[in-house]
């Protein structure tokens, strides 16, 4: 083996570790939001992602979120709540609300209608 | 709590980021800026945090004294008990007289003063009990509105405005938000206002959701196009001057000349990388910063990579190895221009999957004849209240639910339900929001407006079913958030093994197969096949007057492999009728009693029994002591006498010999009737007194919708809590083969849990309330609903209209979509299984064959739209029955 081709199989699993790592296995610092009052109610700008996308909230109290979409791109176009069988065009720059009482404690997923956005609705 | 008096914010005051006193009162602030804003003119803002700014319009003046009274409609509310929740916390708020809610009209009373309390503070005490205030939205567009600083002088008078809980101007737009309540201001108040501050208004561009949206994808189709042009245009001398072997003049230009133009080639690409394909670079970073990875970064990374690497090959040839210092500016703009039209291609063709729900919205009245104070006036359909009295003339649509009071039409309710011929309506009968009224006047009073009424419901139902998700999806979901992701990974190596063990010259086919796998993925393919067709396909349902829960409801409904139907209401009519009375003495004293007991049930043979002797011109008196026993019968007191009407287990229990009627009762029931007992007691036992027949006709298409049942494969089972006898004659009538009779309601359920044990999938048709427990045990409930009462609660599939037709079409219907999806799923899965390895050079050992990025581009943007084309088929869908 050459020392070009040496460098280059070493970068190489170098590059494919980092990718493995930044996109699975790091821990997603994503903004927690806590909620707290009668109804609890956030603000969630989408934009490539859903920020926060970790969203704290207690049971049994209702939830409104307000899904703003600053983006034109398809991918994000629809905001859904599986496990409440809630879901949401969200048409850009217009703010959508999405309203639900979550029940049962646990962790719950949202996501885009395909899967790529995604975040996460914890239920104290 | 503290109000800051710039932005509104409520704070706590030991939270405040400053504090000032003015004229006595001091004021807390939340930021630097509203501190700044405040102490440039304080009298305005303390002048608006104190009092309700008056308005010249509506004649509302805060300067007056004494208390105002407002009426606020509440929603959720659900329980009796409630409102005293709501009762507290209005009186909690300061300024409130007085606070009462009515439930049965779901409204509150208040009466406050208003120097110190506002509707504002009304409605954020009732929601903080934890309900909604019932108030109108709507949109107003304003004509010139240019400055930002004119925003707030145009929401103040909106806020003046009595009645006005919310008011947001957005300069962008031009266009008012206004949240009200319809019963204390109207529509032309609130342009009144806005035109008190020097600006006209006119309807929101933004009214019509349906069309703005269209105009929205319409303006981004456009955007794609251009962008599509651009790089197309650029892509022809790029192309050229990538193979100067081909081409006449360039193939005897010396290196350096050819050089030149490479590098003018790079230049000119830069745009198409930077404009056209901006979109990838931009939605790529966004994941970025997210920690995920989308189609955008893959044709990101794709295309930089070759731009990058072509730039220093033109730049520094020398620290190349021999050979590979050569452009691929070609495939930058190639793979950009077909990825962009690609993305286009889709555009136009997904506008068209939303096609069904954008029909149902496009549906609605704009404005409503209604009847305030005596006269006639017409308002826009969302300022209508329940209890409005609304007119409707011939070739109007009815605006909202309600039950006739006066007067009589034939209204055609196809776009609702499905049923193509025209409904005869009457007074007491319900009509539906959004139906045609064809040919007479009619008066009727409001009963669900708004996003209550049926027409909403289902456009709600359906919008949320569009965007649910089908369990099979689940697989393309999870590979969805991996496989970016691994798909960079299989560039890294593909070019680490290409570089490593490849032909020479190595590096440019490690950067070209590298390159290749990047841009043949398609996360999209796969991403896109299950909710293309979901939408379609739901919305083909709807068309069809058939309510879809989600996609679970429907990849279970293709999968059922037994039916059970309800007898009454579902394969009959459900309003059976009173047909035969055999008395042992008098026939007319025998349906008097019997009819009395029954004016106390709630049972849907007890009408008909009332009906029919109501026909002989009886009349009846009022039973007491009434009781019901589920499924054995009624009894009650009669002047005096004790009446027992029931089938053979109540006579049973309670002692009564019924022989002497026994061989009348087979006859009536080999017909299909349902034979009641009627036994009397003036004493203590009771005694056969004779026995009443109602008959519930079979529906006319229950028959052809058997048959069609069976011929998609289903075994069909009738259930019911008649006899067994009843139940074979009308099982006859039908085509059922299988029966389940004298099945107790309690019971049904359990009956479908046998049929489940069976090893079979069981679908359950009934009516939505009496069978709900059944519907919900089955692996699919249907409801048949009818009018406005969509117990779209209950079931997985709603049939709007009541025939059972619509069970077989709601089969065909997913069946049609689930194959689609599956075709889908499998296309997108084989293309990027096949396609990834290909693009990294597999087969290049054995055959010598290696994609081109171009190829790639092309298949990866053929492949999403294929799946969208192939969702679209589903709209040609036809109910065979």
């Amino acid at each position: 083996m050459t020392v070009a081709q040496t460098i280059v199989t070493l970068s190489g699993l170098v590059l494919s570790a980092a990718i493995a790592w930044y996109f699975w296995l790091s821990e997603k610092k994503g903004v927690k939001v806590a909620l707290a009052g009668a109804v609890q109610e956030a603000n969630i700008i989408v934009k490539g992602g859903y920020t926060p996308d970790v969203i704290v909230v207690q049971a049994g109290k209702p939830v409104r979120l307000n899904f703003t979409r600053q983006e034109t791109a398809s991918c994000s176009e629809m905001v859904l709540f599986p496990d409440f069988n809630k879901s949401a065009k969200l048409p850009t720059g217009e703010t959508v609300s999405i309203e639900f009482t979550p029940q049962q404690p646990g962790e719950y997923g949202f996501q885009c209608q395909m899967g790529m956005l995604r975040g996460k609705l914890i239920v104290e | 709590m503290v109000k800051d008096p710039v932005c509104g914010m409520e704070i706590e005051d030991k939270d405040a980021v400053a504090s000032h006193s003015y004229e006595g009162r001091t004021y807390y602030f939340c930021s630097r800026a509203c501190e700044e804003q405040f102490l440039e003119k304080p009298e305005f803002y303390v002048a608006k945090s104190a009092k309700p700014v008056g308005s010249l319009t509506t004649g509302y003046n805060p300067d007056l004294p004494g208390p105002v009274h407002a009426e606020m409609p509440i929603t959720g509310l659900t329980c009796p008990t409630c409102v005293v929740t709501i009762e507290k916390s209005l009186q909690a708020v300061p300024g409130v007289q007085q606070a009462m809610v009515n439930f049965a009209n779901q409204t509150a009373f208040v009466t406050y003063d208003p120097d110190v309390a506002n509707l504002e503070n009304l409605t954020g005490a009732i929601k903080d009990a934890g309900y909604w205030v019932g108030s109108a939205k709507t949109r107003l567009g304003i004509v010139d509105l240019h400055c930002a600083s004119c925003v707030t002088r145009i929401e103040e008078a909106l806020k003046g405005t009595h009645g006005v809980l919310d008011a947001s101007v957005n300069v962008g737009t031009q266009e008012a938000y206004i949240e009200y309540l319809p019963a204390v201001t109207k529509l032309a108040d609130l342009q009144a206002a806005i035109e008190s501050v020097g600006y006209q208004t006119r309807p929101a561009p933004s009214e019509e959701l349906a069309d703005k949206e269209a105009e929205a994808r319409e303006q981004e189709y456009r955007s794609l196009f251009n962008r599509f042009l651009f790089a197309a245009v650029i892509a022809v001398p790029v192309v050229a001057t990538a193979y100067p072997q081909f081409v006449p003049i360039l193939r005897d230009l010396p290196m350096g000349a050819l050089r030149l133009i490479w590098g003018v080639m790079g230049l000119l690409t830069l745009p198409v990388l930077l404009w056209s394909g901006s979109g990838f670079f931009r939605g790529a970073w966004a994941a970025f910063k997210h920690r995920a990875a989308d189609m955008n970064t893959l044709i990101a990374v794709g295309t930089a990579a070759a731009w990058l690497y072509s730039s220093m090959a033109v730049l520094a040839p020398g620290i190349f190895p021999k050979g590979t210092a050569e452009p691929f500016y070609d495939v930058v703009a190639v793979v950009i221009a077909l990825v962009v039209l690609g993305q286009a291609l889709e555009l136009r063709a997904k506008g068209r999957t939303s096609e069904a729900i954008k029909k149902l919205m496009g549906l609605q009245a704009k404005t409503a004849r209604v009847m305030r104070n005596g006269q006639e006036i017409d308002i826009p359909v969302e300022e209508v209240l329940v209890g409005d009295i609304v007119l409707v003339r011939p070739g109007e649509k009815v605006p909202v639910d309600g039950v006739i009071t006066e007067g009589s039409s034939a209204v055609d309710e196809s776009m609702v339900t499905g049923e193509s011929i025209p409904v005869e309506k009457g007074v007491g009968d319900e009509v539906i929001g959004a139906t045609i009224n064809k040919t007479g006047s009619f008066r009727f009073r409001a009963t669900k407006v708004g996003k209550d009424t049926a027409l909403a419901q289902i456009v709600k139902m359906v919008q949320e079913a569009q965007g649910s998700k089908a369990p099979i999806a689940r697989l393309a979901d999870q590979v969805s958030g991996y496989f970016v992701p691994t798909v960079m990974i299989l560039a890294v190596l593909t070019f680490v093994i290409w570089f490593d063990f490849g032909p020479q010259p190595a590096l440019i086919y490690a950067l070209v197969a590298s390159v290749t796998v990047l841009i043949i993925a398609c996360p999209c393919a796969l991403g896109l096949a299950t909710p293309m067709s979901l939408m379609v396909g739901i919305g083909k349902g709807a068309e069809n007057g058939i309510l879809i829960r989600g996609g679970e409801a429907l990849q279970a409904a293709q999968a059922l492999d037994a039916i059970v139907l309800d007898k009454t209401g579902t394969i009959t009519k459900g309003k059976p009728e009173l047909t035969d009375v055999i008395a042992r003495s008098d026939q007319g004293e025998l349906l008097r009693l019997a009819a009395s007991v029954e004016k106390a049930s709630e049972h849907p043979l007890a009408a008909a029994i009332v009906e029919g002797a109501k026909a002989q011109g009886l009349d009846l008196p009022d039973p007491q002591d009434f009781q019901a026993v589920p499924g054995y019968g009624v009894m009650a007191t009669v002047e005096g006498q004790r009446v027992l009407l029931g089938n053979r287990r109540l006579m049973a229990r309670e002692g009564v010999d019924i022989a002497p009627l026994l061989t009348q009762t087979e006859v009536l029931e080999a017909e299909g009737k349902t034979v009641m007992f009627v036994a009397t007691a003036d004493g203590d036992r009771p005694s056969a007194a004779g026995l009443i027949a109602v008959a519930d006709t079979v529906k006319e298409d229950s028959a052809k919708a058997i048959a069609a049942l069976k011929r998609l494969g289903l075994e069909v089972v009738m259930i019911t809590g008649d006899n067994r006898r009843t139940a074979e004659a009308i099982a006859r009538q039908v085509g059922v083969e299988r029966v389940l009779a004298e099945v107790l309601p309690e019971d049904k359920a359990q009956n479908v849990r046998l049929l489940q044990v069976e090893g079979k999938k069981v679908g359950m048709v009934g009516d939505g309330i009496n069978d709900a427990p059944a519907l919900a045990q089955a692996d699919v409930g249907f409801a048949i609903g009818t009018g406005t009462d969509i117990a779209i609660e209950a079931s997985d599939i709603t049939l709007i209209r009541g025939s059972l037709l619509g069970v077989a079409t709601a089969i065909e219907v997913s069946k049609a979509t689930m194959s689609n999806i599956k075709q889908n799923l499998f296309g997108a899965l084989i293309y990027n299984i096949l396609g990834v390895p290909v693009a990294a050079g597999v087969l290049y050992p054995f055959f010598g064959v290696l994609l081109s990025p171009i190829i790639a581009g092309a298949a990866m943007a053929f492949s999403s739209v294929t799946v969208v084309t192939n969702a679209n088929r589903l709209r040609g869908f036809k109910p065979a029955v």
